[in-house]
């Protein structure tokens, strides 16, 4: 999956199509190499010096049924500090 | 493209960029350092002006004596993280004692100009959408200063006491 | 909670002139126009990066973290509300206090960030340097000014380094960080010995005051400790020779290896015998121009803005019977101040559960509180991720106990083994490799139990993250090192570092705990202590006197079986 922060207030998004998405459960996932790189591609070279930073790639699998990051920062990025349950989206806290 | 900015107005470069396995042109050059010490002899006793280039790696130092001879030193600035162009033309204007022109060229942000400016440079190879409104902005953003540089600017204690 | 109407107080600290505050607010302006540049596209982010670095404000995992400047430790009550608005109004209602002495912001938008500055502005804060490859936030010891260990308070001079190194032409692009500490005591709570450059207030044989510069300490990928550079520099020409340290290492760090850039690998590439040589040289320069001597009558000037304040006369000092919690936290949170009657608070900011550091806008505005009511109006911020109320009368602790109790910062632990230091760690930090904070609230959970932490002593735990070193892990008696190990987090230990003046670089012991494994290998290597010490030792000393072996052995054992 490709993942990136929202230029004027840093939140999460995730790539889905030609957009962005706060949800990771909401994001594209990318099949193969290919796809995935050519997502990076597009998401970089678009105007998105205005409207995202940093975008990069992450794997993810499928866990139950349900799409999970493989490493544990990208699980902590998609959901919010373990330490303050009460804060990020895991707490509902979503800028669209 | 780029533009020269000298002394805060737009300025023509008379100085020809001339790499090291070219022949010398008549008038004003700009050699780097290595052809500098390889043909020293022979481009001090042109009776043309000469600019030396110096990587952001090269300590003007090493002119010894020979630095006044420059009307032109040019700092290099591969990236515009690598800040140790301050120091050389802040050495150049005080331990080597240059009095020439100092351009900064290369990747240099707007945002660095005016540290820049107050160590010594007094000239700036710019790309040419920076404008002379953009480089007088960049130079009067913070209007004082809390040490002393080159630019013998007044420092922020010297004018509380009034000096 | 109904709010107490307590009147605020002015501290003696450095207060802005016109000058000074039309810097800060002129700087603003600055970083307004570039936020602006940044978001029109004008600027890319990479150009933008440095820019605002030097302003504080970091991309981390979740968001932006802003990291507010709290130069030497020092805060008014005034400045603390402000900082307890601020996490209100722009973050989510609490904030962290760094082993750099500042405040960090989690979950700042970048659009809020001029609005912020301008309002820290207004209280004579300010976010400038707090990062980037330029001179941080100066530190100094958390008992300046109150202790009578000091030859003289270190933060007018602290001060005046701030105000020379606010953005100084030729050093706002270093290789990498460059981090300062002024200390004045032999006791260093300030850990010198770990800067990239220090100065240490000293008296000389004639009992002539001057200092004593170090440089090339360093936590992260490559821990060092300080060499001396000088051993006295007269008063009037520190600036110089600080600028002539600064020059070298921006002429002559290397610039290819990120990882190689800090100036105690330039120090321990040359050699310190090489690097004082070239410091001479531009030292010997910078005096002969004169431009940066600092005149005695501009030292006294600026040490009169930290004037001690008048001391009441006639108090009682004894410490007051007030129960059995009092007496515990006294043990440890009590320290002797130099007036009589008075003393010295440590607000450990460790209660065993917490997140070591953290202080909600609410406790910020109750300290605030006590702030104006029992310290003057002033508090300082440790390196140790603790708060500090310097000037407090002997008859006054209980109640400012009973009210840290109130805020639940009332833990008996300063200096044991459950005030622990760790980053933010992987729950926050883009850098991390694992999360510091759940380990030092599962250790010091494991610990709560008071009699223990007693039996134990004095014993320095500090977590990071990652291979940075944020949490000092090096310098902890008992360090732990975060990382990552085929995407699971496993946890280092590090053994016999210290951040005080027996400097010391902790020895890795080997293999990592996982987390669940990690707080029992601490137990075990303490039990080992525990068995094998003897009269007077602390944790660090019996390590010093062992060695690695016998923890390591006991460490690894229930691992193996």
């Amino acid at each position: 999956m490709l993942t990136a922060n929202r230029l004027r207030d840093g939140d999460v998004l995730y790539r889905k199509g030609d957009g962005w998405v706060p949800m990771l459960a909401d994001g594209d996932v990318y099949k193969d190499a290919a796809a995935a790189e050519a997502a990076l591609a597009t998401a970089t070279a678009e105007l998105i010096r205005n409207q995202v930073v940093a975008p990069y790639l992450f794997e993810v699998r499928e866990v139950g049924g349900r799409i999970q990051p493989v490493k544990e920062r990208e699980i902590i990025r998609a959901a919010g500090p373990t330490v303050h349950p009460h804060t990020g989206k895991q707490a509902g806290q979503v800028n669209a | 493209m780029t533009k020269l900015i000298k002394s805060g107005a737009y300025a023509q470069d008379v100085f020809a960029p001339v790499a090291d396995d070219a022949a010398l042109p008549e008038g004003a050059v700009l050699v780097s350092l290595a052809r500098f010490q390889k043909e020293r002899e022979a481009l001090l006793g042109r009776n043309t002006p000469i600019g030396i280039k110096l990587q952001s790696s090269e300590n003007p130092e090493v002119l010894g004596a020979d630095v006044n001879h420059f009307s032109l030193i040019a700092l290099e600035f591969p990236k515009f993280r690598d800040g140790r162009a301050f120091s050389w033309a802040r050495i150049l204007r005080t331990r080597l004692g240059f009095t020439g022109e100092i351009r900064a060229v290369g990747d240099f942000l707007y945002d660095q100009v005016n540290y820049q400016h107050r160590v010594g440079f007094d000239a700036w190879e710019v790309p040419d959408h920076f404008t002379i409104e953009m480089f007088n902005r960049a130079l009067s953003e913070m209007t004082n200063v809390y040490q002393p540089s080159s630019d013998g600017k007044k420092t922020i204690r010297e004018l509380r006491a009034g000096k | 909670m109904l709010k107490t109407l307590v009147k605020p107080v002015a501290p003696n600290m450095y207060r802005y002139d016109e000058f000074d505050a039309q810097f800060v607010s002129e700087r603003v302006n600055q970083f307004a126009g570039q936020v602006a540049r940044r978001l029109s596209g004008e600027l890319t982010e990479d150009q933008f990066k440095p820019l605002r670095l030097m302003n504080g404000l970091y991309l981390q995992l979740h968001a932006y973290m802003l990291r507010i400047a709290v130069p030497y430790g020092t805060l008014s009550s005034k400045q603390m509300r402000k900082l307890a608005h601020i996490a209100r109004t722009y973050d989510k209602n609490f904030g962290h206090f760094t082993t750099r002495t500042n405040l960090q912001f989690n979950w700042i938008k970048l659009v809020d960030v001029p609005a912020i500055l301008r309002e820290l502005a207004d209280v004579e804060m300010h976010c400038i340097q707090t990062s980037g490859n330029c001179v941080r936030n100066v530190t100094a010891d958390q008992f300046a000014g109150a202790t009578d260990e000091e030859i003289e308070d270190p933060r007018p001079l602290a001060e005046i380094i701030r105000q020379w190194s606010s953005l100084h032409p030729e050093f706002v692009f270093l290789a990498r960080k460059f981090k300062i500490a002024v200390g004045a005591t032999e006791k260093d709570r300030a850990a010198l010995q770990w800067h990239d450059m220090a100065v240490q207030i000293v008296k000389n044989a004639q009992g002539r005051v001057g200092y004593k510069v170090m440089a090339g300490g360093g936590m992260g990928r490559t821990p060092y400790v300080a060499h001396v550079m000088h051993e006295f520099v007269e008063r009037e020409d520190i600036l110089a020779y600080l600028e002539a340290v600064l020059r070298v290492y921006n002429q002559d760090s290397r610039r290819d290896n990120i990882h190689k850039q800090r100036i105690k690998i330039l120090i321990n590439t040359i050699g310190p015998e090489e690097m004082r040589r070239r410091v001479a040289r531009e030292f010997e320069e910078l005096k002969r121009m004169g431009t940066l001597q600092l005149p005695q009558d501009e030292l006294d000037r600026i040490t009169a803005y930290f004037a001690p304040p008048k001391f009441e006369t006639g108090l009682s000092d004894v410490l007051p019977d007030a129960g059995p919690d009092f007496a515990n936290w006294a043990k440890t949170n009590v320290h002797k101040h130099r007036a009589p009657g008075y003393a010295i608070a440590t607000i450990t900011l460790k209660t065993p559960g917490q997140v070591p550091g953290d202080a909600t806008a609410e406790q910020m505005d109750v300290i605030a509180d006590l702030m104006d009511q029992f310290s003057v109006g002033e508090v300082r911020v440790t390196h140790e991720q603790n708060l500090v109320l310097p000037h407090v009368r002997k008859q006054d602790l209980p109640a400012i106990h009973a009210k840290l109790k109130e805020l639940d910062f009332a833990s008996p632990n300063a200096g044991l083994i459950t005030d622990i230091i760790a980053c933010p760690g992987l729950d926050y930090c883009d850098l991390a490799n694992a999360r510091s904070i759940p380990i030092a609230q599962s250790i010091a959970k494991k610990f709560e139990d008071l009699d223990r932490q007693h039996e134990i002593g004095e014993l320095k735990i500090k977590i990071s993250g990652c291979i940075n070193a944020c949490g000092h892990h090096h310098a902890g008696h008992i360090g732990i090192l975060g990382v990552d190990k085929k995407g699971v987090e496993f946890y280092q230990l590090v053994l016999g570092g210290s951040g005080a003046e027996d400097a010391s670089i902790g020895e890795i012991m080997g293999p990592g705990f996982g987390e669940h494994e990690i707080a029992d290998a601490v137990e075990r290597v303490v039990n080992v202590y525990l068995k094998a010490r003897q009269p007077g030792e602390r944790f660090l000393d019996t390590y010093r006197r062992l060695g690695m072996a016998p923890f390591k052995d006991a460490a690894y054992e229930k691992v193996a079986a």
